[in-house]
Formats: C-alpha cells, structure tokens, sequence
C-alpha cells in the first residue's frame, strides 16, 4: 500500500492553510456543496434515512408472515385507505405486493447504492488516491441532490392508483411487464418508472465522476497497480453502473411507451415479447447485485489488513477478481430466468458462466483469510463487522452456487430460498460491509468515537437476528414455499415464526445503532487522526480527523520503491 | 390402488391437523405437500425429481456445507491463533503463489464435479421422453438408466388472474381450477390443506408420461406452473406456449402454488394434480367426455 512518510511533514502546515476558501455556512453548504467529504455526508444520513423506512416496510412484512392467515394487512390497508371488510382485505393482499416492491426498491436504489457508490466512495476514494476533491464537483451536487426527488417519486408512487381501485405498484422491483403495463394501468407504476430514471441518471452521474476522479487525480507516484482496494472496487464498480443503468433505462422507458403511448414492446398482442423485458433487466439487474457488493470488498480488504496489522494478502490478485467479478457479471443474466421457457443450450451456458463466478468470488475470501493468517488481530468493532462479512457472505455464495445450477434451480426458482441466498449476500454481507466501513471511518468524518461496548452489542446483536431471519428461508424454500405471499399454507408456520422472530432481534440492534449515533454525538470523544494504530496505511488516516474542508493543498508523493 | 389413495389423503389430514401445532415433530408423510417443521425439498414421485434430490442433497449440499465449515474452521484458527495477545509481532507475507494457485485450481476442479451431473439433470429436465431415451432418476452419475415412455397424454395450463384452466388437448376437454374458500374447504374437503385445496383438480394417470403446455391468458399477466414433488417449474407466460412434462409413479394428490408474481391474489391459485390409476383415469375421461367434470369426479373415491 501507498507509502505514506512523505506526506506526513506536509500536512502540519497543510492544515494550518486549510481553513477555507471562504466555503459556504449554514444551510448553503450543504444545498450548494461541491465539497466530497460534505456530499459523501449527505449521501450517507440519506442511506440511514431510506435504510430505516426500507426496515420499517419489511417490519410489516414479518409482521404479517409471523403467522398463516392474513394478520395485519388488511387492518393497514383499512386505516390507510379507508376501506372495509372484503375490500379491505382485497387492499390489504395488493398492499403487501406494493411492501415487498418498495422494500427492495428503497433498500437497493436508496439504502445500499447511495451508502456504498454515494457516501464512502464520495468521501475516501478521493482521499484514499490523494486528490483534494472529485474531477466534477458541481456534478457531484446533482448526483446527490437528485436523489431525494426520486425517493419522494417512489414515495408518492405508493399513494396512487395502481390496478383498478388499488394504491401502489405492486409488481415487484423487477417489474415484470404484463403485471407492470396492463396489470397496472394507474399512474402509480409511471411515479416508480420516473423515480428509477432519476435515480439511475443521478448513479450515472456520480459513476462518471468518480471514474474521471480515479483514472486523473491520483498523487504523483500513485499508479493503478498502487492504488488502494477500496478505490479499485469503487472503480470497477462505477464502470458496472455506466454500462448496466442505461440498460434499465432503455427497458424502463419502453415500459413506459408501452404503458402511455400505445406501442407494444412487451405486449404479445402487438408482437412483443414479455421475455425481452426480463433480458433487458436482468443484464442491468446481474451486474446490479455486484455493484451492492464490490464496494464492501474493498472496505473489507482495508478493514481486515487494518485491524490484523498486516498488509492484504495477494493484492494483484485482489484486485483482478474484482475486474474479473464484474466482467463475468454481465454475462450470466439468465440465471434469473431458468424457468421462463429457454432453450436447453441456452441455459447450459448461462449455468457454465455463472459457476465461473464462484472461483475469483472464492479467491477473494481465501484472500481475506490469508490477511488475518499470522496478523496480530484485534477485534474492534470494524473488524467484527468484517469477519462476519466474510462468514454470511460466504453462506450466501455457497447457496448461490446451488441456484447456479438450472436442474436445481428448477426447484427452488421463486422460492424463498432464492430470497434466503440474496439476504445473505445482501442484506448481510452488503449490509455488514457498510456498517464495517461505518465503524472504521467514523471516527476519520466526525473526528469522534463512538461507545465500543454500544457498537458490538449493535454488531452481536444483528449478527444473531439477520441469521434467525434468513438462515430458515433456506428451509421454507427447499420445502418449496413460494416467494411474495401474504399467506403460506400452515406446514411452513414454524419457520416463519423463528424468521419474524429473527427480524424483532434485528430491529433492537437498529434501535442500538441509532441510540449509538446520539450517544457519540453527545459525548464528543475525540478520535484523533488514527484510532487504529499501524495498521491502517491509506492516506485518509495521514489527515486529521475530520479532515481539513480541503485536503492536500500539497499533493501527497507515493514512494515509487513502496510495495504491498 | 385405491386403498393405498385413501390412506395418502388420510395421512395428508394428518399432516394438515399437525401444522395447526407448532414445533410438532413432522412424523407423519404427507404425500403431496411439505410438513410442518421441513428443512429439505419435497418428496419425489417423479424421476425426474429423484434427480434432483439425489443433486441437491448430493454434491451440492455436500460442497455447501464443506466450504462454509472450511471458512468457518480457517476464521477460527485465526481468532484464536493469531490475535494480537498470542501473536503480538505480525508477519509480513503477501504472497505465496502456491497457494494462490491452489485455492484457484481446487474451485475449480469442485465446479467441474458439480457440473457433470448438473447439466446432465438439467438436460433430463429440458428433453421430452421419446421412448428410447434413458433418465437418471436418483442415480445422476450414471448415464441413465430410468425407462421412460412416450408421453401419452398432452395437457395445457392456462395461467389467470387467479386461478388455472386445464384443457386435455386431444379429448378437447377443459375444466378450470379455483382456490376453495376456506368456509367452502371445511365444508367439502376438510382434510384438504388450507390454500391448497381447489374445486377442481387436475387428473392424470399415474405410471403415464404427461406433456403439460404451459401459457397465459393472451391479455393477462405471466403466472408460473410448479409442481415440487415432481420437479417442474415453468413459467406460464402470455403469447407463449412452454412445455414440460412429468411421469408420476404414485397415486395421491400433489400440491403446488404459483411461482411467479401475478397480482393480489398470487398466493391464492394453487395447483391440484390428482394422480389415479389408469383404469380410474379411463373411466373418469369417459365420463367428462359424456358429461361434466362433477360427473367425471363422481366416478373417483370422494376427496374429503
């Protein structure tokens, strides 16, 4: 990694100089910020924000599988909408398809996305490469300040007509035509398709910053073969956004012609086909599921090294299976669709390229082991959060090697298997990664520390939960209980109990991680420059804490001779 | 035949009383559909879901269960071993090229095993028996050794919003398929489980190969065929005509669900096939094609 002695007899007077060049107060600096670390920032309590209301609508959603029968939706539906009895319940089964869809929508586009692409890439890929800001800092506003317009989009989307008397869009986030053009006909779906757009031009935009900032504001003596981890993840993942969003985008506006201007892409009474919405999706929704992830693999990689006080093992390696990752992620999209009717041949090959998968996804975790093998570890709260990461993601990428296989996918496809997989390498292994990151640069962004003994019971806590969660999906799916039901047949009834259980588990490690949050900002610790000791060796940690409004007014020099 | 039908749906109201209970121990089998507490896929009745089980409680469990134990193991040795107060000196390694190329070559090696008898299950799955070709039933490293016939009769599901039509092709008889209220259930099919049970089921022969079509109303939305026990899954998609096909060995009645989001009532238009011997399905067949289906129905055993 970057070494870093140089810098350090710079950055005394560095900091002296950096008190501003008279940057905006108030409320103006964060409206008109063009500054990463402040942007990185609002990214960041947005993600928290769309975090919760993501949990709050899967709250509702155990809440009614805690037990067979319709629990609660009905009663939601009744006070939401105003409605009785029969149509009550009627409302209530169309409301939990518009939960499961806005859940997964919220969590993806405006929870995982905005903290991973948004907040930590924002905030310390610049730092991590040495550059005082991003290439395009008014670009940067836009990219965030467009996002919480699409979220009030999707919001609002909930509020209006979907199908026929009914509220919301309730397709799922794959949006699966005929379901989202004749299934509903209302204006809800067209609020949804706006929202995506908006969110997707403002990922586009972001991605295009950061790989200009990547590729042209690294310090001098800081090649691409030196570059920190979390950088090259961020790279590679900013290039899987500008390649796979546009292709959303085209499927998504041709739902929207097919739904407001009579042409029929997917409509099969006007030649169209339903199948070529699911292609178009998935090649943006395959390398999605990567773009959640590659980040965490990059803040992973640093928190591990850090904490085992040892430099990553097999760094080139690294860095080439996340290259690898995300090349092989735009080939393998059909494995979402074994069972809509594909040629054998066709879905031999999707099989083959999807098991490929597993091989640079393995040499990443064996990697992570070799970091730790002969560190001196300690186990702060980061480093708890990272070694759980490497655990549940590796449970989600074994499961995932089982629905690699079209002949076993076949049982469980739509099953909550497939939800119990995707939960464990998102929701937890995501998840894990951004709380990891979180707890490893709190104290660089605020220059406070947060209560450890707080932090780990947050960590132990959700560790326990999400495992209670999802770890008997895996049992209702093989058991074949289909995915997006209000109501399962009583034979899954004790699974879904341990499950909802699992999620009021998790939800108290919410309450604690907000609770944390007040706390360190009450009591105002002081973190100093690095918390972490020796081990952390990226540039963010040479800076004080928070960093100067702007850094490196000297650019930092990278030794040529330093080694990983 | 009959007999052993009736003690089936007997032990199915077993099955169905001992959901109500949670943490019961799933002693009794139930034929047609998953029991209380299952942490494993379905029972088979087909050969073609004797592959399937034989694969994914084979290679693939194994293979899931070995790696996570592995990495579980390996975070083990390094907590304990290698925390800062037993090992306060790190080492320096980065590299060993040996071992990079082990945990490369080795996957690898683990996929190709996989992948034998992954593509030829999946194949099994995606050819419609001719007669002369073997299948692999529960034995999937072998290179076939199930007979199986020639499909003998041809049935089309049609998806609705919210329920199944079933048209026998050849006979050019349909009969449609809806969720029985549970106020209806208790009152018909008592011993039927709750969100399963339908007015009509599917008939079909037992011992027969079936050729099951597969679409959706042309104006409607996409719906999915699943049968877990015996293996099928397929989309039933508008404009589009899928094909599957199954041979079921053992009388009894299966239960399967929509497995592809299709609106409010997705969770409530299961699929019902009820599998009788083939003189039962002859005279059931006659009587549908001189009369209703409650007439065909009439000439079977009541399902209670």
């Amino acid at each position: 990694m970057a070494d870093t002695h140089a810098l350090e007899a710079h950055e005394g007077h560095a900091h002296a100089e950096a008190h501003d060049h008279g940057h905006p107060t108030g409320w103006r600096r964060y409206v008109y910020s063009t500054n990463h670390k402040d942007i990185g920032v609002m990214y960041l309590v947005f993600s928290i924000f769309a975090g919760v209301v993501g949990a709050l609508l899967s709250g509702a959603m155990r809440l009614e599988l805690m037990e067979p029968g319709i629990q609660i939706f009905h009663g939601l539906a009744a006070m939401v909408y105003g409605v009785e009895g029969d149509a009550a319940l009627d409302a209530g089964k169309h409301m939990y398809n518009v939960f499961t869809t806005a859940h997964a929508l919220i969590m993806i586009f405006f929870a995982v996305m905005p903290a991973t692409m948004g907040g930590f890439a924002n905030y310390f890929a610049p730092l991590m490469i040495g550059a005082p800001d991003t290439a395009f800092p008014r670009i940067n506003n836009i990219a965030f300040w467009l996002l919480p317009f699409a979220f009030t989009l999707l919001i609002l989307s909930l509020f209006f007509e979907g199908p026929a008397g009914a509220h919301g869009f309730g397709g799922g986030w794959t949006a699966y035509p005929p379901l989202s053009t004749s299934g509903h006909p209302g204006p809800a779906m067209d609020f949804a398709i706006l929202s995506l757009h908006i969110a997707g031009v403002s990922s586009i935009l972001g991605s295009i910053n950061l790989i200009t900032t990547i590729f042209n504001m690294r310090a001098p003596g800081m090649t691409l073969h030196k570059m920190p981890l979390f950088a090259w993840a961020v790279l590679v993942t900013a290039f899987l956004l500008l390649l796979a969003l546009p292709v959303l985008a085209g499927g998504i506006t041709m739902l929207l012609t097919d739904r407001n201007f009579g042409t029929t892409f997917f409509a099969p009474e006007g030649g169209g086909d339903p199948i070529l919405f699911q292609h178009l999706f998935w090649f943006f929704g395959h390398p999605e599921v990567y773009i959640m992830i590659l980040p965490g693999f990059g803040m992973v990689s640093h928190i591990i090294s850090t904490f085992s006080r040892k430099p990553i093992f097999g760094y080139l390696a690294m860095v080439y299976a996340m290259v690898a990752i995300g090349v092989v992620g735009f080939i393998v999209w059909a494995h979402h669709m074994y069972t809509v009717g594909m040629s054998l041949d066709v879905q031999r090959y999707f099989v083959a390229a999807t098991m490929v998968i597993a091989v640079p996804t393995g040499v990443k975790i064996f990697s992570w082991i070799a970091t730790m093998w002969g560190g001196s570890i300690s186990f702060r709260t980061p480093m708890l959060w990272a070694i759980g990461f490497i655990f549940l993601f590796t449970v989600g990428g074994v499961t995932g090697v089982v629905l690699a296989n079209a002949g076993a996918d076949r049982a469980l496809h739509d099953t909550y298997y497939v939800v119990a997989h995707f939960h464990y390498v998102l929701s937890l292994g995501a998840v894990f990664s951004i709380f990891a990151g979180w707890y490893y640069w709190y104290p660089k962004m605020f220059g406070i520390m947060y209560n450890e003994k707080l932090a780990n019971a947050h960590f132990w806590i959700t560790f326990v939960g999400v495992n209670l969660i999802f770890f008997p999906q895996h049992f209702l799916g093989l058991a074949g209980m289909p995915r997006r039901y209000i109501d399962y047949p009583d034979a899954y009834a004790l699974w879904n109990m341990v499950s909802s259980i699992g999620y009021y588990v998790t939800f108290v490690g919410l309450l604690i991680f907000l609770y944390t949050l007040i706390e360190a900002a009450r009591k105002k610790r002081p973190a100093g420059a690095n918390p972490w000791g020796d081990g952390a060796t990226t540039l963010e940690w040479t800076l004080p804490s928070p960093p100067p409004f702007h850094q490196f007014e000297t650019l930092p020099r990278i030794d040529s001779k330093s080694d990983h | 035949m009959t007999g052993k039908l009736l003690s089936s749906i007997g032990s199915l109201g077993a099955a169905a009383t001992l959901a109500l209970v949670p943490f019961a121990a799933n002693a009794q089998e139930q034929l047609g559909h998953s029991v209380p507490g299952e942490i494993g896929l379905q029972p088979s009745v087909t050969p073609i879901m004797d592959a399937i089980r034989a694969f994914h409680d084979g290679p693939l469990l194994w293979t899931c269960i070995l790696i996570t134990l592995l990495v579980l193991a390996l975070l083990i040795v390094v907590i304990v071993r290698f925390n800062a107060k037993s090992n306060p000196v790190p080492s320096k390694t980065t590299h060993n090229t040996m071992i990079e190329i082990v945990w490369t070559v080795v996957p690898v090696l683990i996929l190709v095993i996989i992948a034998i008898p992954s593509f030829a299950v999946l194949t099994d799955q995606l050819t419609i028996p001719d007669g002369q070709r073997k299948y692999l039933g529960s034995n999937i490293f072998s290179l076939g050794e199930v007979e199986v016939p020639a499909p003998a009769l041809t049935v089309k599901a049609t998806g609705q919003q919210w329920y199944w039509d079933y048209e026998y092709v050849d006979q050019g008889k349909s009969i449609s398929s809806s969720i029985l209220s549970d106020a209806d259930r208790l009152a018909q099919k008592p011993n039927q489980p709750r969100l399963l049970a339908v007015d009509y089921e599917l008939v079909v022969p037992v011992d027969t190969t079936v050729r099951v079509q597969v679409t959706a109303d042309p104006t409607g939305v996409i719906h999915a065929f699943a049968m877990p026990s015996f293996g099928i899954k397929i989309d039933a998609v508008p404009g589009k005509l899928n094909e599957t096909w199954f041979n079921a060995r053992k009388t009894g009645i299966y239960y399967g669900q929509c497995s592809e989001l299709c609106g409010k009532d997705h969770a409530f238009m299961p699929i019902a096939i009820r599998v009788v011997s083939k003189e039962e399905f002859a005279n059931w067949m006659k009587a549908l094609e001189a009369g209703s289906v409650d007439d065909a129905n009439a000439t079977l055993p009541a399902l209670t």
